[in-house]
């Protein structure tokens, strides 16, 4: 293998792996408040791209995109209020299946107001024949727009969660939503904000994405399960980590297709999930003494 | 301060609160000690409306509170420290006690806040030391520090206390209750719930005497000490030890 093509290979997967940690920062967010696993995160993913290519005839490609992350944003949080608020009493489980119940739903209801056909968004910059050089590797600039975004919201999401009140509060909301309620915070709110967050978290990742692997009504179901193996590799309620974990499980993904047939790339990632799952359950960063005070 | 009248509240049908009625006068510390299973912590999460009140009233600085938000109850002035201390494991002990501060905080009473924070490192300097530690990695004791930190970082006039020698060495009881005299000293007034009826009653003023959700009992402090009924159910003695 060239140089080059290793480069190819790894921006491939970084690309990849981006969209995987999209959808694991989705369910970190959810998880840090509610500690249940949200499986309808992959669709927010589609529905990003979805709207915002509808809205695209329309309008320039930014305002459609900022359309697309605050109506995918609202569907979050009317999910809360509608399903998951009036669940909250019972169990966590029972949370989570209403989850995969609304993954579905959300599924369908993308299919009758769409149809079944691949749509792409059109490219940021340039356009898909345009590429810029990277040692000597061509890629295509919206591989820099999908790292520098994916970057920024990172970086927001740490600072946003350790460093401001209302972060602070949501993370107690997750701990013991009894004492954040002692504390005057109102746990209700601080679920439907993070709903809403990780809705239009997911949405913008499908924005940023859909001009390279295209955006399609059933895309969600196999975003949610990487998003997932993601997401525990990483170490549960720790989005940052989620976004490394991501891009490990991309590159590995991306270099396994040059020794193995493509069909073998999804056995990849759930033999390292089972690998994970045995033998180190708290993720590759997760912080055993901080998993060890947590439910599960 | 605080005034409950005929309070009733259970958790569906279970009746658990049978007409409760009882005051908090300013600055005094109220105990209320009773066995296991006698609605104890359930007053208290009435008062915070965590239970929801079925009948009666409760009305704090002369407002009436019943069935309220929980937070309006904290913005008011009135904190608990839950029993089992509840705090947030996972986080640090600084990040628990500046929740505790979340009212003031959006009030934009930032001041005020780190105010309070200095003045509970005043009162628990391990707390200082710690306050990079993840809470649910303390002790015990320095846990029930963080819990009454937590509660008075609203800058309460009003703290509900449950049991807050819940597993504690004797040693660090002491303590705990040193520290309540002490905040009673610096103007709080504090209703406090207590199994350990002997250390509670040495520090408290008043007292009340619950059983199956019914105060039977009421008195000062010493008059309950000295109760034949109260030694022989709370204290631990024999019939013979003062009938002979």
């Amino acid at each position: 293998m060239s140089a080059e093509q290793v480069l190819q290979y790894i921006f491939a997967g970084i690309t990849v792996g981006s969209i995987y940690a999209f959808v694991a920062i989705g369910y970190n967010i959810i998880y840090n408040t509610t500690g249940i696993i949200n499986f309808a995160q992959g669709e927010f993913v589609m529905l990003g791209g979805m709207i915002s290519f509808t809205f695209s005839r329309f309008m320039p490609l930014f305002p459609a995109i900022i359309i697309a992350v605050l109506i995918t944003a609202a569907i979050g949080g009317l999910i809360e209020i509608v399903f998951i608020r009036r669940m909250r009493k019972n169990s966590v489980l029972g949370m989570i299946v209403v989850t995969i119940g609304i993954s579905i739903l959300l599924r369908e209801a993308a299919l009758y107001i769409w149809d079944e056909q691949i749509r792409a968004l059109s490219f940021f910059t340039g356009t898909e024949i345009s590429s810029v050089s990277v040692f000597g590797a061509r890629i295509s600039p919206q591989v820099l727009w999908v790292l520098g975004v994916t970057l920024v919201i990172v970086g927001g999401l740490f600072f946003f969660f350790k460093f401001t009140l209302t972060g602070q509060a949501m993370r107690a909301c997750s701990e013991n939503s009894r004492a954040a309620k002692l504390c005057g915070i109102k746990t209700d709110s601080m679920v439907n904000f993070s709903f809403m967050l990780s809705a239009g978290i997911g949405a913008l990742g499908g924005c940023v994405v859909s001009p390279l692997t295209q955006t399609h009504y059933a895309m969600g179901t196999d975003l949610a399960i990487k998003g997932f193996i993601v997401a525990i590799l990483g170490g549960l309620g720790n989005p940052i980590a989620a976004v490394a974990a991501g891009l490990i499980l991309g590159l590995l993904e991306s270099f396994s297709i040059s020794i193995l047939p493509m069909a073998y790339k999804d056995v990849i990632s759930i033999i390292i999930l089972l690998i994970i799952l045995v033998a180190k359950p708290s993720g590759l960063f997760g912080s055993k003494q901080v998993s060890s005070l947590k439910d599960f | 301060m605080l005034k409950i009248r005929n309070l009733e509240a259970g958790y569906d049908k279970l009746k658990i609160l049978k007409g409760i009625s009882l005051h908090v006068k300013s600055g005094e510390i109220v105990t209320i000690i009773g066995a296991n299973g006698a609605g104890k912590t359930t007053l208290l999460n009435t008062i915070t409306s965590i239970v929801k009140t079925t009948g009666g009233n409760i009305d704090f600085k002369g407002v009436d509170v019943t069935n309220v938000s929980p937070d309006l109850l904290v913005k008011k002035g009135c904190a608990l420290v839950p029993e089992g201390r509840q705090l947030y494991p996972a986080m640090t002990v600084k990040e628990n006690l500046i929740l505790g501060a979340y009212t003031l905080y959006r009030r934009r009473e930032h001041k005020k806040a780190l105010e309070n924070l200095e003045n509970i490192y005043t009162m628990f300097p391990v707390l200082e030391e710690r306050k990079t530690q993840l809470a649910g990695t303390l002790s015990g004791g320095e846990q029930q520090m963080v819990a009454i930190g937590r509660a008075l970082m609203s800058g309460p006039d009003m703290l509900l206390m449950d049991e807050p020698s819940m597993g504690l060495a004797p040693l660090i009881v002491k303590d705990i209750f040193r520290t309540v005299e002490e905040l009673r000293d610096k103007g709080k007034t504090i209703l406090i719930v207590e199994q350990n009826a002997k250390a509670v009653l040495e520090i408290a003023d008043r007292g009340y005497v619950m059983e199956t959700g019914s105060l039977i009992l009421e008195g000062s402090a010493e008059d309950l000490l000295d109760n034949n009924d109260v030694k022989r159910a709370y204290l631990g003695r024999d019939y013979k030890d003062f009938t002979d």
